[in-house]
């Protein structure tokens, strides 16, 4: 039972630091400087959020070796004075350990890519947390109430954007499309639960139900379509749940983790 | 005056001083972030709550309450924080509010407007700190840190940042 909270821990923050990270890429090169500030502020909350869920999961792993001594091999590399912290869960995993959702670790491209990923996120997020602040675990259930004010204006923000460029220009209509065609694919396994959250009362097929008919308003109003019309029939890509990654991932781990496995341990 | 006799009033106005590195008109009880401060024998304990869950402030706040806690004489200090009930700009002292409209920053509105999905409903009327007109328009929704956004007055034509709803 501990070990799928960790599991489930550990998945909430990747999710959320490997978004965060991507948006982060954006800093200093945004297309004006107010959404700059805009993502890169998003990226900051991502983050946050990162941290919370590492934060938690090192205690729950600590408290885990204390009781049972480390596992072995172990899945974590135990960095840091023989104690799991939130840095050395972000920067000492390998790339099978990470378990994000593979949309989130998918290339920024233009804009419009960046921010259908971001609305498709933060949809998933808001609905997901919505129910994750009455789980039965106190402490993911407060990391998901803090979370939610946040993602309202993430979700809110990304929203606008997709109607501002869907219903934009013919050039920003058909970057919107191609956005699509590129995300589609990925935003399936979001609502296909790995063994590990199938225990934090959450119905994912609520979830999957108003994500969608969410996404259909704001397409509605974007003059936008989804694959297929959005029906079940088009493919979906899985695997980021259970460490099977896109090719992508490994990139950004090479860039976030660098200075760690340049200068091991170091601090500033 | 030995550790035992400070009471707790004492220790809030010790507080009290302490800025938000951020806003530094603000002080961290204006905000409402500290919720509570216990102590046993000569420890204190300092609960406290992040506005923002990726505020990079919260980490120079905890190491300036132990700072300033020290000069009241404790030497253990623990800062903790808590993530439930979540911070709400509803917290902020009407104290507060006053200030940072001084300070050029607009105050949070009452009510967090929620994201309505049937496309976002109205913007929210945020008033100019510095002419009071409501004729006053979102340039960004976020703005230089992450408790604001960033506005328009279009009477007096000045930009001005306004604390968000949160």
């Amino acid at each position: 039972m501990n070990q799928l909270l960790i599991d489930y821990t550990l998945h909430l923050a990747d999710n959320s630091l490997i978004l965060g990270q991507r948006n982060s890429e954006w800093c200093g090169h945004g297309p004006v400087l107010e959404q700059d500030i805009a993502i890169t502020n998003i990226s900051l909350d991502l983050i946050g959020q990162a941290r919370n869920f590492y934060q938690y999961a090192a205690q729950l792993i600590n408290a885990q070796d204390k009781s049972e001594g480390p596992k072995a091999p172990a899945p974590l590399e135990r960095g840091f004075g023989g104690e799991v912290t939130e840095d050395s869960l972000a920067y000492l995993r390998k790339e099978r350990e990470f378990s994000n959702c593979l949309l989130v670790e998918q290339p920024n491209k233009d804009w419009a890519q960046t921010i259908l990923r971001q609305f498709f996120f933060s949809q998933y997020q808001y609905l997901l947390f919505e129910q994750l602040q009455n789980t039965k675990d106190e402490q993911l259930a407060a990391i998901a109430e803090k979370s939610l004010k946040e993602i309202t204006y993430h979700l809110r923000w990304s929203g606008e954007w997709v109607i501002r460029l869907g219903d934009g220009t013919e050039e920003s209509h058909q970057r919107m499309i191609k956005a699509i065609d590129e995300l589609w694919r990925y935003t399936g396994e979001m609502f296909t639960p790995a063994e590990y959250e199938k225990t934090f009362g959450i119905d994912f097929n609520k979830i999957k139900e108003d994500w969608s008919q969410k996404v259909k308003i704001i397409f509605d109003e974007a003059s936008l379509i989804p694959p297929l019309g959005g029906g079940g029939a088009a493919f979906m890509q899985t695997g980021g749940k259970t460490g099977k990654h896109t090719e992508h991932l490994g990139y950004i781990l090479t860039e976030l983790q660098y200075m760690q496995r340049a200068y091991p341990r170091c601090e500033w | 005056m030995t550790l035992h006799t400070i009471d707790k009033k004492t220790i809030y106005s010790y507080l009290e001083e302490i800025n938000d590195p951020e806003v530094p008109v603000l002080s961290i009880i204006d905000l409402g972030i500290v919720r509570d401060v216990i102590m046993k024998n000569e420890e204190l304990e300092v609960i406290i709550t992040p506005t923002y869950t990726g505020c990079p402030a919260m980490d120079m706040i905890t190491a300036t309450i132990k700072i300033q806690l020290a000069t009241l004489g404790f030497k253990k200090v623990k800062v903790t924080q808590v993530l439930s009930p979540a911070w709400t700009t509803e917290w902020m002292s009407e104290e507060g509010k006053r200030k940072l409209k001084e300070y050029g920053i607009a105050p949070p509105n009452a009510k967090q407007q929620v994201c309505d999905q049937k496309l976002f409903a109205a913007a929210e009327a945020v008033p100019c700190p510095h002419c009071d007109s409501y004729h006053t328009h979102r340039i960004s929704e976020f703005g230089s840190t992450a408790c604001k956004a960033l506005y328009q007055c279009d009477d007096c034509k000045e930009p001005f940042d306004y604390f968000k709803c949160h």
